[in-house]
């Protein structure tokens, strides 16, 4: 991951400010507990996601940040708390509504055993009848993916699947893009390929969650940081304020790159 | 070439072997066709392979043979699946009638059973004319026997032999009395497998080509009479029994021009089936 | 025993001259055997995969009867399918009874359980990849029940080939409801059946021979159709 890290993209200012007042509260989380086999996996997760901006959830190993991901989006049921959606203003939007507005790309992607066009198919047919004109060649043209339309999508590098799973969300035109771990084993090219494409959904309108390891990776997209320690969020917070004065010994020990436990 | 494409040519393959297949059979299928349910040993001895050409050729009636034991033939008769029977089992043929299932009875031929066994011949039976007596030494030398034990025409008459010898053999079935409970050329196969002796009508047995080790020990008893009759099955009973036909085809079998072909009907030189049809029966 | 390499060479001779009587066979077995298992086909991938992607109750008591239906014997299935075609029973005035068509039906209802409980493994599995995938993109249940389908064609094609073997195979369904008719119901197995109960083992060897033969070639079709695209290869080229 050396190679990461040595990458240091221009700094963005931060714009959550102007987009706070338009745009609707998408997702509220209320008391989100998760046990399983006896275990407290997430404790009593607070959470309300506000911003069209992009949201970086850190922590340690085994801090639950993929369980929290996934019952944000709706793979897993907790076992008290309430996950609240926000839908063109509805207080409570019907449940189909509710998963048109979200999508997820996960660290290991599943791709359809068939071309990386009809995986792009496959998911446009979900949405629109009939598919509106140049929505694949523009998915494709965004994933960086033309010439390899008619390949079979799973004989695809690591870092082409990566791209063609986002591309393949993107199609869903969600509200709310979840992405766990994007980057996760790709080598630096793939990573700048996978961030363009992080960002330029997000100035598209798309409020964005990410799970990362990469704090330089963190530093270079995040607007606000969701800071997680054994299934609980220590600090939310802008991501500047974030790096630059964490308000508890753990993050600031995980910014500083020391194992936390 | 993709998965799809693969596909749609071995369909494609497949679709048109299937159709050749159509093909074969509805050239040949007449209009107008009868099923007749047989017994194994009309089919298996040739007889019907040889004769019914002969009468397709001239009624234009395409006769559909259906081969089983003759329970069930008689069973599938009652169903009222298929125009004509063609077995040989009298008494159960009567009470066919008797109980409306069929119309009339004729007598078409006959020919005899036989006892075979091993050529050693441990019971002794050799050259015997008396099936009663022959039976009678199996059962005490306790040699095995195969028994088609299925209810057929030929199992009916081996029953009715072994109560005319005042024997129960199916107290000793699975020692030496085995009931294999399928038609003549299985057991047959069963007999030249384990040595054993069995009764069968002589027609099945000079076609049978797994002889093996056994001989005719025991013939020309008059018990062994086989007698073939045909039964119009019951159009009263069974609307969809083409009557037409089918009484043309027993009116065919009866008369002059299906006796002679049953005559002339030779395996390896000999006459199988002898015609004795009343010349009533024919019109 | 001589029966053995005469029966081989018997084989030979007979599909060297294309016997017209032996192509009828053949050509009459194949086609019934495929007609059932398009039509087991048709009701078996769709169901097998509902079975596998849905709950609903009794679903599990309707997945261990598949698999214990899989043992059906041929013999009883002939049975019920007799007593439903004979003119005493309830669908005898259709008149099916010793024709193609009731053969077509005994093989339909031997191998539908088995395409059923074999595509109800194979979709479960995929489906164990794919569920939270499926449920991500928010696919509703009959496109997720087509897709894996079609994602796991090449294991089932293996069902299908598993369902063709069994109606191939199998001879005491078509002997009861076919009647082993000769121009007219007469498969490879049933005139199996007849030469051997004829005595004739030789040719009745012979056609077990080319019976296999038919087999390993529906085999060898399969796996040209499930040949592995290669690595990056086009899939639209020729």
């Amino acid at each position: 991951m050396s190679e990461v890290l040595d990458f240091t993209p221009p700094r963005r200012p931060s714009r959550n400010a102007h987009r706070l007042a338009a745009s609707p509260m998408p997702l509220q989380v209320r008391g989100l507990s998760l046990e399983l086999e006896g275990k407290r996996l997430l404790d009593q997760v607070d959470l309300t996601l506000l911003d069209n901006g992009i949201t970086v959830i850190l922590g340690p190993n085994g801090a639950g940040k993929t369980l929290l991901l996934k019952c944000l989006h709706g793979l897993c049921q907790p076992t008290s708390g309430t996950v609240l959606w926000h839908v063109d203003g509805l207080e409570r939007p019907p449940v189909l509504e509710v998963r048109k507005a979200q999508a997820l790309v996960q660290q290991k992607p599943v791709l359809l055993r068939r071309s990386v066009l009809a995986n792009l198919k496959f998911a446009a047919k979900l949405r629109y009848s009939p598919i509106p004109q140049g929505l694949l060649e523009n998915a494709l043209a965004l994933a960086r993916l033309d010439h390899l339309a008619s390949h079979a999508a799973r004989t695809l590098s690591g870092g082409e699947q990566q791209r063609l799973a986002l591309a393949r969300a993107l199609i869903l035109k969600p509200k709310v893009l979840f992405l766990d771990e994007p980057a996760a084993n790709l080598d630096p090219a793939s990573t700048v390929l996978i961030e363009e494409a992080i960002r330029a959904a997000q100035s598209a309108g798309t409020k964005i969650v990410l799970i990362t390891h990469g704090l330089s990776q963190a530093r270079r997209l995040a607007d606000n940081i969701v800071f997680l320690h054994r299934g609980r969020i220590l600090e939310h917070s802008p991501a500047d304020k974030f790096f630059s004065e964490p308000a508890t010994v753990e993050a600031e020990a995980y910014v500083r790159g020391e194992i936390v436990l | 070439m993709n998965f799809f494409n693969r596909l749609l040519t071995a369909a494609t393959l497949g679709a048109g072997l299937a159709t050749a297949g159509i093909a074969v059979p509805q050239s040949l299928a007449a209009d107008q066709f009868i099923v007749v349910q047989s017994t194994t040993s009309t089919q298996n001895s040739g007889l019907l392979d040889a004769i019914l050409p002969q009468f397709s050729e001239t009624s234009g009636i395409e006769v559909r043979v259906v081969a089983v034991g003759t329970g069930q033939a008689l069973k599938n008769a009652a169903n009222g699946d298929g125009d004509v029977l063609l077995v040989h089992a009298k008494p159960a043929e009567e009470k066919f009638i008797a109980d409306g299932n069929g119309v009339e009875r004729f007598d078409v031929m006959y020919n005899d059973f036989v006892i075979v066994g091993p050529e050693a011949d441990p019971a002794g039976i050799k050259g015997m004319n008396d099936a009663k007596a022959a039976l009678t030494k199996i059962a005490e030398s306790k040699a095995s026997f195969a028994s088609r034990g299925d209810d057929s025409g030929t199992h009916k008459k081996e029953k009715a032999l072994w109560q005319m010898a005042g024997i129960t053999p199916t107290d000793a079935s699975g020692s030496w009395y085995r009931e294999t409970g399928s038609g003549m050329g299985a057991t047959l196969n069963v007999a030249a497998g384990m040595d054993a002796y069995t009764i069968t009508d002589r027609a099945t047995w000079l076609a049978f080509e797994n002889k093996a080790n056994l001989k005719v020990l025991t013939e020309g008893d008059d018990n062994l009479f086989n007698q073939y009759g045909v039964i119009l099955v019951n159009p009263e009973k069974h609307p969809n029994v083409k009557t037409e036909a089918g009484q043309a085809f027993i009116d065919w079998l009866t008369g002059e021009n299906g006796q002679k072909a049953i005559a002339a009907y030779k395996v390896g030189g000999e006459q199988l089936f002898f015609p004795n049809a009343q010349s009533s029966a024919s019109n | 025993m001589q029966d053995f390499t005469g029966s081989f060479r018997l084989a030979g001779r007979l599909i060297a001259a294309a016997d017209p009587a032996l192509v009828e066979i053949v050509l009459l077995s194949i086609q019934v055997t495929l007609s059932a298992l398009v039509v087991s086909a048709l009701i078996g991938l769709p169901l097998g995969a509902t079975l596998a992607i849905s709950r609903f109750p009794g679903r599990h008591g309707l997945v261990i009867l598949c698999n214990a239906l899989m043992g059906l014997p041929p013999v009883v299935v002939g049975l019920l399918v007799y007593m439903m075609l004979s003119n005493a029973g309830p669908l005898g005035v259709l008149q099916l009874l010793y024709t193609p068509t009731a053969m077509v039906i005994a093989q339909t209802v031997l191998i539908t359980p088995i395409l059923i409980a074999l595509t109800r493994q194979v979709i479960a599995d995929l489906n164990h990849e794919y569920a939270e995938t499926f449920h991500s993109l928010g696919v509703p249940a009959h496109t997720a029940i087509a897709a894996l389908l079609w994602d796991g064609r090449f294991s089932l094609l293996t069902v299908l080939l598993a369902g063709f073997g069994r109606a191939i195979a199998e001879v005491g369904a078509v002997m009861i409801v076919g009647g082993n008719i000769n121009h007219v119901t007469r498969v490879m197995t049933t005139a199996i059946a007849l030469e051997t109960s004829k005595g004739e083992l030789a040719l009745a060897l012979a056609l077990g021979l080319i019976l296999l033969a038919i087999a390993l070639g529906v085999n060898a079709l399969t796996s040209m159709i499930n040949a592995p695209d290669g690595k990056r290869s086009h899939v639209r080229s020729a």
